[in-house]
């Protein structure tokens, strides 16, 4: 049983922690790695890449933001209550390597993604520098988490109520120009992440991204989440998450992440109404 | 009662129908199309048989079902002893009675059919099945004491329940892994609810559970356990029967855009995930104008799907002609009469779509049939300038399926063929990897359910024989 030991809100409310036990996947997950989870019967299979696991306590962690009706389901489950279905550890782990100086870049929940990698570049003896952004102060999260993972941290905020007023492009762009940057992993919003990558291109510098498209089973066998890298068609389930950042064709995943957007808004719309 | 006469005279009896919703109705349900026979019925066609002395029929069996034994019983309207003497060779036989080719396997061999229609076998085997089903009378099958052996059966599909069944019978312990949250494999993902209803296939599991299995869903092997991992939890013998499950799709420009799906994808959608049930969140596309790429079992599925999902148009497009056509006949005249629409010799060349990345219709390009190929089917040949288009929002691309890598590439032992499949003996199913067996698709690329329980036969004889004296 996948029950929920912790649950946390953040940002107001609009993201949402949860810790599941779940003991086969905590002892075998790596950094980068996502699960599929399902709240109950009815549900639809949702992937999220973890943000922590804890093999002892046999749990993972999954943060998460509240975009639809999935996500308000599993927003209501509170401390004691289980998901029906978690499957994984899912996709190919991160290269983990030592390569020198490191900037990893987190925008909204994907700070949560980014941060057991960058924890585990760090242990594997790079320099890190870590910039996470949020629109405003109050969305900001795992500053103290990302803050210990890292060397460095860098905080941005679009409107100025926190850290540097600005996008992290920014601050990122003032590292590159330092010099001697070896790897940028840019984890968050696609737009985000193709800006990342459309400046590392410029500097040369390699660029992991982390990608979340639409997927039902999270082993190749539906091919939803085929993306395209390099003029080939990728499945992000197996092949990835991660892609080299200059490789990825991000307009044509934007569209893709569209196929569902109005059935979504109308359940999640339809749920909201339940719940009134 | 009617039937065979009394006198000893043969009164030629027909071939019993099979009472089916009508075309335009079941078109627009999810309800299972036959509707399934009276007791009366399933005798008087029990009765046509000619319980020959050596029968052809059970050689056309994969699992070879005692097939006059069991229809005899039914023909003395004793259907619990004919489920039983059923059971003796096949643990799936409400699956089987309905998705088996019997035509090209115990109903095309059968000697009443050299002159007539032949024995319905498998509507009869559905018959006792959906009898024992819904009366309960049947003792199940007597297990062997036990043998403290414990084997691991990864994938629920229809070689893995086979394998299931028939180990735990002779006194193993058996734990079936499965992916997916729930147990089936393609009968559950793949296969629709109105070819397949899928509270059969879940009672079919529960008559395993019933009898000792353990069943461990969402449960990726290869990912979350690996089989030395298996191994060394315990286990003594390990048999693969993951299926194919990797799509392929026509790498054509367009396949991208929105409204392309895989038929594995749609189906799922659809069948594992009940998208057509409003009460369920997952999404589906629900096309208007759709078009359904091959001319398989799982092709006529998929095209029927979207009919029932309100689709306006649902075509077919196959690059060969009618004749190649690898579908069931009988579900290619399902899917006619219920108005899907084909187009042969038409080969996919481009998608067209609009600025926001969805589907808007297919350039087809007209083809003609030239010299046979290595398939022994005449290949089918481009006719130059024939480009035309088609409209449509949603397209299944439904051409096959190829080895899935998930498990193969994180198990280095595993001897795979040039196309990643599994290489495995094909009397006994053994691997290059000690202790593990395979079948089904994994080995054979995408066949039939009963092959697939054919080879899972093979192996459960073979992994009980080396549980009991040894590799």
């Amino acid at each position: 049983m996948f029950e929920i030991v912790k649950r946390e809100e953040m940002s107001g409310g609009t993201v949402i922690l949860n810790e599941i036990s779940a003991p086969l996947i905590a002892k075998k997950a790596k950094p980068g790695q996502f699960v599929i989870l399902k709240a109950n019967e009815t549900g639809e299979r949702i992937p999220l890449t973890m943000a922590n696991t804890d093999p002892e306590k046999g749990t993972i962690t999954v943060i998460y933001m509240v975009v639809g009706k999935s996500t308000a389901l599993f927003k209501d489950l509170k401390v004691g209550d289980i998901y029906q279905d978690v499957i994984g550890p899912l996709g190919e782990p991160t290269h983990l390597e030592k390569v020198g100086k490191v900037v990893c870049v987190g925008g909204g929940t994907g700070v949560a993604v980014l941060h057991p990698i960058t924890r585990g570049l760090k242990e594997a003896g790079n320099d890190v520098t870590c910039i996470i952004g949020a629109r405003t102060k109050d969305l900001l999260i795992l500053e103290k988490e990302m803050k210990a993972a890292s060397h460095d941290l860098k905080v941005c905020t679009d409107d100025g109520t926190y850290g540097h007023h600005g996008f992290v492009t920014d601050v990122m762009k003032k590292l590159l120009d330092e010099g001697d940057v070896k790897l940028v992993v840019g984890i968050g919003p696609v737009p985000m992440m193709k800006a990342v990558s459309n400046i590392t291109k410029e500097y040369n510098v390699k660029t992991l991204v982390s990608l979340n498209p639409i997927m039902i089973d999270g082993t190749g066998m539906c091919g939803g989440c085929r993306v395209t890298v390099g003029g080939k068609t990728k499945f992000a389930c197996v092949d990835g998450p991660e892609f080299d950042g200059h490789k990825v064709d991000f307009d044509e995943l934007m569209l893709r992440l569209q196929a569902y957007t109005e059935d979504e808004k109308k359940a999640h719309e339809e749920h909201c109404d339940l719940k009134k | 009662m009617a039937g065979a006469d009394k006198k000893g005279k043969k009164e030629k009896i027909l071939r019993q129908p099979m009472p089916e919703q009508e075309p335009a109705v079941r078109a627009k349900n999810f309800d299972e199309v036959p509707l399934g026979q009276s007791a009366e019925a399933a005798m008087l066609e029990a009765a046509r048989c000619l319980q020959c002395k050596k029968p052809a029929c059970v050689k056309g069996c994969p699992v070879e079902v005692d097939i006059p034994g069991f229809i005899d019983f039914v023909k003395a309207g004793d259907f619990t002893a004919a489920i039983s003497r059923v059971w003796e060779k096949n643990s799936l036989p409400a699956v089987c009675g309905r998705v088996c080719p019997q035509e090209s396997q115990c109903e095309g061999l059968c000697i009443v059919g050299k002159k007539g229609e032949p024995v319905a076998i498998g509507n009869l085997e559905r018959f006792v099945a959906d009898y024992e089903r819904k009366n309960k009378k049947a003792a199940l099958p007597a297990i062997a004491e036990s043998t403290g052996k414990k084997v691991a059966v990864i994938g629920s599909g229809p070689s893995g329940l086979t394998v299931a069944g028939d180990l735990i019978q002779k006194g193993h312990e058996v734990t079936i892994y499965e992916a997916f949250h729930k147990p089936g494999g393609v009968l559950v993902y793949g296969i629709p609810e109105f070819r397949l209803p899928k509270e059969i296939v879940f009672s079919e599991v529960e008559g395993l559970e019933e009898m000792g299995v353990k069943l461990d869903c969402n449960n990726v092997v290869g990912r979350t356990v690996s089989l030395d991992e298996l191994f060394e939890e315990g286990y003594d013998a390990i048999y693969l029967g993951v299926g194919a499950g990797l799509p392929t799709f026509l790498n054509i420009p367009g396949e991208n855009l929105i409204g392309i799906l895989s038929a594995n994808e749609y189906l799922t959608r659809s069948n594992l995930m009940k998208a057509y049930r409003s009460e369920y969140d997952t999404p589906i596309i629900k096309g208007k104008n759709v078009i359904t790429l091959g001319a398989g079992n799982v092709a006529m599925d998929s095209a029927r799907t979207a009919l029932r999902l309100g689709a306006e148009t649902s075509r077919i497009v196959y690059r060969r002609s009618r004749e190649e056509v690898p579908a069931r006949q009988a579900e290619v005249h399902h899917a006619e009469e219920e108005g899907v629409e084909f187009f042969f010799l038409t080969s996919p060349v481009e998608f067209l779509g609009n600025e926001k990345g969805r589907l808007t219709g297919m350039v087809g390009l007209k083809m003609e049939l030239g010299e046979p190929d290595a398939s022994g089917r005449r290949r089918p040949l481009a006719v130059e300038g024939s480009e035309f288009e088609l409209d449509c929002d949603l397209a299944i691309i439904s051409v096959g399926a190829g080895a899935n890598p998930l498990l193969t590439q994180s198990t280095k032992e595993l001897e795979l063929n040039k196309w990643g499949y599994i290489v495995a003996d094909e009397n006994t199913g053994k691997t290059s990897k000690k202790g593990v067996w395979a079948g089904g698709d994994i080995v054979t690329g995408s066949a039939t359910v009963i092959l697939a329980m054919g080879a899972g036969r093979l192996a459960a004889d073979s992994i009980h024989d080396y549980l009991t004296l040894g590799w």
